[in-house]
C-alpha cells in the first residue's frame, strides 16, 4: 500500500471517527455510532500495518499482541456488571495513559530518526509533554481506578501544603525538562526523563487522592480528556495527523464533559481538581448555624407501597446507592407494575448522579428501563409540583434544597431536583449520614417528607412485594 | 409489668368518635401494652367488638369495669364529671382536655392524683406534627364543612354547559387558612368551585396559591401572624379594613366557610348580619368557629339556621360527622404519643418532663397542675430572610447548551483573543512549517470535536467516554510503526528495545480498543424504548 492510500485511508478513519461521536447525539443512531467507530478503528489499523511504515517482518509480533489485548479486552467487556462501568472505564483510562509513556520512550529511543536545530527542539518537546501527560493519566486513572471499586477509601487524602508540593513538582518538571532539551547526547535525556516520569506519576496520584468521591464524575472525565490529549502528543512525536486529530476528538470531549459536570455541581473546575470537597472540614461549621434540626418521619415498606398505589404520577430518582445496592432491576419491577396499574412513572437524572457522567442511565437502560421516561434534571424539575410521590433512591447532595434556600451552604447554587415541591417525597437511605458534600440534608426534615431506612435493593424488595400483595 | 390501656365508649351526646381503632390497637400491643375496649365503643365509627379482638384487645362490659383496671386511658372528648368518678389513682389519662375553658374539670382531675395529657396542648413544633390531633381533626371538619355547605347549597359547586343550560361555577370564600381553611378550599377546588380565602397571615398566601385558590388580602400593612404560628388579635384599622374587604365578597359569593380562631380567646366576629343580608337566597355559610361562639353574628351553635334566606351551619361536631376518618387519624396521634411515651417498648410509660413536647401536653402531674406550660422555643414559621436570598440564586441557573448564556463581555473578548493571537504569533515565529501543517489540523479538530460533543445526549455521557476511551487507543497506530520500520541498511537503533515497548504498547491498546468497543456496543444495546 502506497503512503498516498495510507493517507487516504486516515482521512476516512478520521471522518468515521467524528460520524461515530456525532452519533450519540440520540439512542436511536448511536449503536450505528459505534459501528462507524469499529470500521474506522479497523481502517486505521488496517492501513497503517499494511502501509509504508511497517515491514513484513513485524506483522507476526503485531498480530500476537492484538490477539493477546484483544481477547482480553473483550472478555472484560463481556464479564463487567453495569455497576462497575466507572471502574473499567477509569482502567482503560490507565492503559491508554501507559501506552502513550511507553511509545514516547520507544520515540526517544529511536535513533533512526535524525534531527536538528528547531526541528529537534520540537520533537523532543514532544516527547516530553507526550510522556508526561501520559504518565499522570495512567497513574491518576489507577487511583481513580481503586477509589471507585472501593480499594482505596473515597475520602480525599489531603496533604499538609499540597498547593505548594504541586508547584514544586510543575517547576522541577519545567527544569527538567530544559536538562533534556539542552542534553546532546547519551544518557543525560533518558535520566531527566525518567525523572520527570516519576514526578509526572507522583503528581497523578496525588491529584486523584485529593479528590473527595462525589467528585468523581468530574475526574473520570477529565482523565478520559488528558488520554485524548496524551493520543494527540503522540501524533505531534510521530508527525501522524490520524493521532492528532483523533486526540483532539477525544480530548475536547473530555473536557466538555468535565465542564457539564463541574456545572452541575456549581463548582469551578480548579477548584474541584485542587481538591478537599466533602472532607466535613469547612463544611461542618455551615451545618451547625442554625441548620435544620428537627424530626424525621419514617415509614415503612408496606406504606411506601401504599402511597406509590394511590399516586398518579411518581418520580423516582436514582442516586449512586442505587447502584452500589444493585437496585436498578427491582426499580424497574416497581415501574413496570405501576406503569402497568396506569401510573405515570418517570424518573429523574441528575447531571452528577452516580460516579460517572451517565452512569444512572446505563444502569436503568440496563434494567430495561426504556428511555423516553428517563428524564434530565432540566425537563422535569417544573413538574415536581404536580407530583404525587417522589422516590429519592440513595441520593443525597443532588436533591438538597440548601442549595436553593441557602446562601451560605457549601453546596449553594448548585442546580439541584426539587423533589421537596412534590407532594410527598420518599428518600431511601441507609442511615441519617450526610451524603459527600458532608452537608445537612434539610429535605430530610420537611413536612411532606418520609424516610425509609434499610438497604435500597432489600427495602424495595419489600415494597415490589407488597405492591403485589 | 405492661400497662394496660382502656379505651371507653364516648358518652358525650352525638359522638361518635372513638380513641382507638383496630389497626392501631395491635400496634400498641406490639410496643407491650395491652389494651381492653369497652364493649361497643367503636361501634358509631363502624368498628366492631369483634375487630378489636381479632386486633388483640379484651372487651369488657361496663364503663366502671374499664376506668377500674386502666393504668392509661385513651379517650376524645374531655371526661365527664361522672367519667372522673371512675378513675384509678396514679392512672394517665390521654385525650382532649381544654384545660383554658375547663377549670373546674382540671382541678376533679387533680384531685384523683393522675397524670393528664391534653392532645390539645401538643405544643406546635415539627417535631410533634405527628401527634398534632388538633391538625387532623382541623383537616376533617374542613373537608365536612364543604360537603354540609354542597349538600344544603342548591346548585352544583362545578360549572357546566349542559343541553338544559349553562350552570355557572359556585364561588366559595374561605376565611381563615389554618390546617382547616386550606383542607376546606382544597375540597372547594376539587370540586370545582371557584375558591377565594384570605387569611391575617401573610405568610400563608403562597400555601392558598398552590391548593389552587385565590388569596384575597386585606389591603393593610400588619403582620399577622403570633407566637406559635397561630394568627393574633389584629389592630382597629386592620379589623375595619378587614370587614370591608369581606363585605365586598359577601355580595359576590355563594358559599363562606370561616375558620377563624385566635387561642385562649372567642372568635372574632367577621361576618355581621348586614354581610348576611347582602348574600344571595339559597346561600351557606359555614361557620367552624361556632364552638367559640362563631365567626358570623347569627350563628347557633350546633344548629343550622336559615336568616334573611342564607342557610347557616353551626355545627361543633364535624370530626364526629366522619367518625370512621377522624377515629383512625386520632387513634394514629395517640400511638405516637405513645411511642413518646414508651420510648422503651415494654409496655411501660414514662412522662418524662425533659421532653419539650411531652411537657407541652402534660397538664397534670402525679396530682400537680402543670397548666400552662413555659411558652414554646420554636416557631413553626420558617425565619423570614430565606426566601428573599434564594430568589437571586434561582434565578443564576438557568442557562443551559453552550456554556454561558450570553456573549462574553468585550473586556475578556478582547484579552482572550489577545493572548491567542501572542501564542500564535510565537509559534508561527519559531516553529517549521511542518509543525505549523499538524497545528492547523490539532486545532481545527479540537473545535469539532467541541461541536460535536456538545450534541451528545446527557443520557449517553457514560457510552461516550467508554467510546471516546475505545477511539483513543488509536495511539495503537504509533506503537504500530514503531515495530518494524522500514530503514535503511546504514542506520543502527535498538531494536530490540524499541520493538519490546512497541509490543507491550500494542497489547494495552489493543484491550482498549477491543474492550471498549465491546462495553459501548453492549451498553446502547440496552438503551431502548
Amino acid at each position: 500500500m502506497s503512503a498516498s492510500l495510507a493517507t487516504v485511508s486516515y482521512i476516512g478513519a478520521t471522518i468515521l471517527f467524528i460520524l461515530s461521536l456525532g452519533g450519540l447525539s440520540n439512542p436511536e443512531s448511536s449503536r450505528r455510532g459505534n459501528l462507524y467507530g469499529m470500521i474506522g478503528m479497523g481502517l486505521a489499523v488496517f492501513a497503517t500495518v499494511f502501509g509504508p511504515q511497517v515491514t513484513w517482518g513485524g506483522v507476526p509480533w503485531i498480530v500476537m499482541a492484538m490477539a493477546v489485548g484483544g481477547s482480553i479486552g473483550l472478555y472484560a467487556a463481556r464479564k463487567v456488571q453495569m455497576t462497575q462501568m466507572p471502574e473499567l472505564v477509569a482502567l482503560m483510562h490507565s492503559l491508554v495513559g501507559l501506552a502513550a509513556c511507553l511509545v514516547g520512550y520507544a520515540s526517544y529511543s529511536d535513533t533512526s530518526v535524525v534531527l536538528t536545530g528547531v526541528d529537534k527542539s520540537i520533537h523532543e518537546v514532544e516527547i516530553y509533554v507526550g510522556i508526561l501527560i501520559g504518565a499522570v493519566t495512567f497513574s491518576g486513572s489507577l487511583i481513580a481506578f481503586g477509589k471507585l471499586s472501593a480499594k482505596i477509601g473515597g475520602k480525599p487524602l489531603l496533604l499538609p501544603g499540597r498547593h505548594w508540593m504541586n508547584l514544586t513538582g510543575l517547576l522541577v518538571v519545567i527544569w527538567v525538562g530544559r536538562m533534556f532539551l539542552n542534553v546532546e547526547t547519551g544518557g543525560g535525556g533518558a535520566f531527566a526523563l525518567i525523572v520527570m516520569t516519576i514526578i509526572a506519576l507522583a503528581f497523578g496520584v496525588h491529584m486523584v487522592m485529593a479528590i473527595g468521591g462525589a467528585d468523581m464524575p468530574v475526574v473520570v472525565s477529565m482523565l478520559n480528556s488528558y488520554s485524548g490529549w496524551a493520543a494527540a502528543a503522540t501524533g505531534f512525536m510521530l508527525s501522524n495527523d490520524l493521532l492528532i486529530v483523533t486526540g483532539a476528538l477525544v480530548g475536547s470531549s473530555g473536557a466538555i464533559l468535565s465542564y457539564i459536570m463541574c456545572r452541575a455541581m456549581n463548582r469551578n473546575f480548579i477548584s474541584v481538581i485542587a481538591g478537599g470537597f466533602g472532607t466535613g472540614g469547612g463544611t461542618v461549621v455551615a451545618a451547625a448555624d442554625g441548620q435544620p434540626a428537627g424530626e424525621v418521619t419514617p415509614v415503612s415498606a408496606l406504606e411506601t407501597a401504599e402511597l406509590l398505589k394511590d399516586a398518579k404520577n411518581v418520580i423516582i430518582v436514582p442516586g449512586y446507592g442505587m447502584a452500589v445496592a444493585q437496585a436498578q432491576h427491582t426499580v424497574y419491577e416497581i415501574t413496570k407494575f405501576l406503569r402497568e396499574k396506569g401510573v405515570n412513572v418517570r424518573f429523574g437524572i441528575h447531571p452528577v448522579a452516580g460516579r460517572m457522567p451517565g452512569h444512572m442511565n446505563v444502569l436503568l437502560a440496563e434494567a430495561k428501563v426504556p428511555y423516553d421516561i428517563v428524564m434530565e434534571m432540566d425537563e422535569i424539575n417544573d413538574d415536581f409540583p404536580t407530583i404525587d410521590v417522589t422516590m429519592v433512591i440513595g441520593a443525597n447532595d443532588i436533591v438538597n434544597p440548601a442549595a436553593q434556600e441557602d446562601p451560605n451552604s457549601p453546596i449553594a447554587g448548585m442546580p439541584v431536583l426539587e423533589v421537596w415541591k412534590s407532594k410527598t417525597s420518599i428518600v431511601m437511605k441507609r442511615s441519617m449520614a450526610s451524603g459527600y458534600a458532608g452537608v445537612d440534608n434539610p429535605l430530610f426534615y420537611k413536612e411532606n417528607n418520609r424516610m425509609l431506612f434499610g438497604d435500597a435493593k432489600k427495602m424495595l424488595d419489600e415494597v415490589l412485594v407488597a405492591l403485589k400483595s | 409489668m405492661s400497662s394496660i390501656i382502656g379505651i371507653p365508649k364516648e358518652i358525650y351526646a352525638n359522638e361518635k368518635r372513638v380513641a382507638s381503632v383496630p389497626d392501631v390497637v395491635e400496634k400498641l400491643i406490639k410496643l407491650g401494652f395491652e389494651v381492653v375496649v369497652e364493649s361497643g365503643a367503636g361501634a358509631l365509627a363502624n368498628f366492631g367488638d369483634d375487630a378489636y379482638v381479632a386486633a388483640g384487645a379484651r372487651i369488657v362490659g361496663s364503663a366502671a369495669e374499664l376506668w377500674s383496671s386502666a393504668d392509661i386511658v385513651f379517650k376524645v372528648r374531655a371526661p365527664s364529671m361522672d367519667e372522673v368518678a371512675f378513675v384509678k389513682e396514679g392512672a394517665t389519662l390521654v385525650s382532649f382536655v381544654w384545660p383554658a375553658q375547663n377549670p373546674d374539670l382540671l382541678q376533679a382531675l387533680a384531685d384523683r392524683k393522675i397524670t393528664v395529657l391534653a392532645m390539645d396542648s401538643v405544643p406546635r413544633m415539627s417535631r410533634a406534627q405527628k401527634m398534632d390531633a388538633l391538625s387532623s381533626m382541623a383537616n376533617i371538619a374542613g373537608y365536612r364543612a364543604v360537603i354540609e355547605a354542597a349538600h344544603h347549597f342548591g346548585r352544583f359547586f362545578t360549572g357546566q354547559i349542559t343541553a338544559a343550560g349553562k350552570v355557572p361555577p359556585a364561588k366559595v370564600f374561605v376565611i381563615g387558612a389554618g390546617v382547616a381553611g386550606l383542607a376546606a378550599l382544597g375540597t372547594a377546588v376539587s370540586l370545582g368551585a371557584i375558591v377565594r380565602a384570605n387569611d391575617t397571615r401573610p405568610e400563608v398566601g403562597d400555601q392558598i396559591k398552590s391548593m389552587g385558590a385565590e388569596f384575597i388580602p386585606v389591603d393593610y400593612q400588619e403582620e399577622g401572624t403570633g407566637v406559635g404560628g397561630y394568627a393574633k388579635v389584629m389592630s382597629e384599622g386592620f379589623q375595619k379594613a378587614q370587614l370591608e374587604t369581606f363585605a365586598k365578597q359577601a355580595k359576590d359569593v355563594d358559599i363562606i366557610i370561616t375558620t377563624a380562631l385566635i387561642p385562649g380567646k372567642p372568635a372574632p366576629k367577621l361576618i355581621t348580619t348586614e354581610m348576611v343580608q347582602s348574600m344571595r337566597p339559597g346561600s351557606v355559610i359555614v361557620d367552624l368557629a361556632s364552638e367559640q361562639g362563631g365567626n358570623c353574628e347569627l350563628t347557633v351553635p350546633g344548629e343550622v339556621v336559615v336568616r334573611h334566606g342564607v342557610t347557616i351551619i353551626g355545627y361543633t361536631d364535624l370530626p364526629s360527622r366522619l367518625s370512621k376518618q377522624s377515629s383512625t387519624l386520632y387513634a394514629t396521634n395517640l400511638l405516637r404519643m405513645t411511642e413518646e411515651l414508651a420510648k422503651a417498648k415494654d409496655g411501660t410509660i414514662d412522662v418524662n418532663m425533659e421532653d419539650e413536647v411531652i411537657r407541652g401536653a402534660t397538664v397534670i402531674k402525679d396530682g400537680v397542675v402543670t397548666w400552662p406550660p413555659p411558652p414554646p422555643k420554636l416557631s413553626a414559621a420558617p425565619p423570614q430572610a430565606k426566601p428573599a436570598a434564594a430568589a437571586p440564586i434561582a434565578a443564576k441557573k438557568s442557562g443551559h447548551g453552550h456554556g454561558s448564556s450570553g456573549p462574553m463581555p468585550v473586556k475578556t473578548l478582547a484579552i482572550v483573543f489577545g493572548i491567542g493571537a501572542l501564542a500564535f504569533w510565537f509559534v508561527g515565529a519559531n516553529a517549521p512549517a511542518a509543525f505549523l501543517g499538524h497545528l492547523t489540523v490539532f486545532v481545527l479538530a479540537c473545535f469539532v470535536g467541541y461541536m460535536v460533543v456538545w450534541n451528545v445526549t446527557p443520557a449517553l455521557h457514560t457510552p461516550l467516554m467508554s467510546v471516546t476511551n475505545a477511539i483513543s487507543s488509536i495511539i495503537a497506530i504509533g506503537a504500530l510503526v514503531q515495530i518494524s520500520p522500514p530503514l535503511e541498511a546504514s542506520v543502527s537503533r535498538p531494536g530490540f528495545w524499541i520493538g519490546f515497548l512497541a509490543f507491550i504498547g500494542i497489547i494495552l491498546t489493543s484491550i482498549n480498543m477491543f474492550g471498549g468497543f465491546a462495553v459501548t456496543r453492549r451498553m446502547l444495546a440496552m438503551f431502548r424504548k
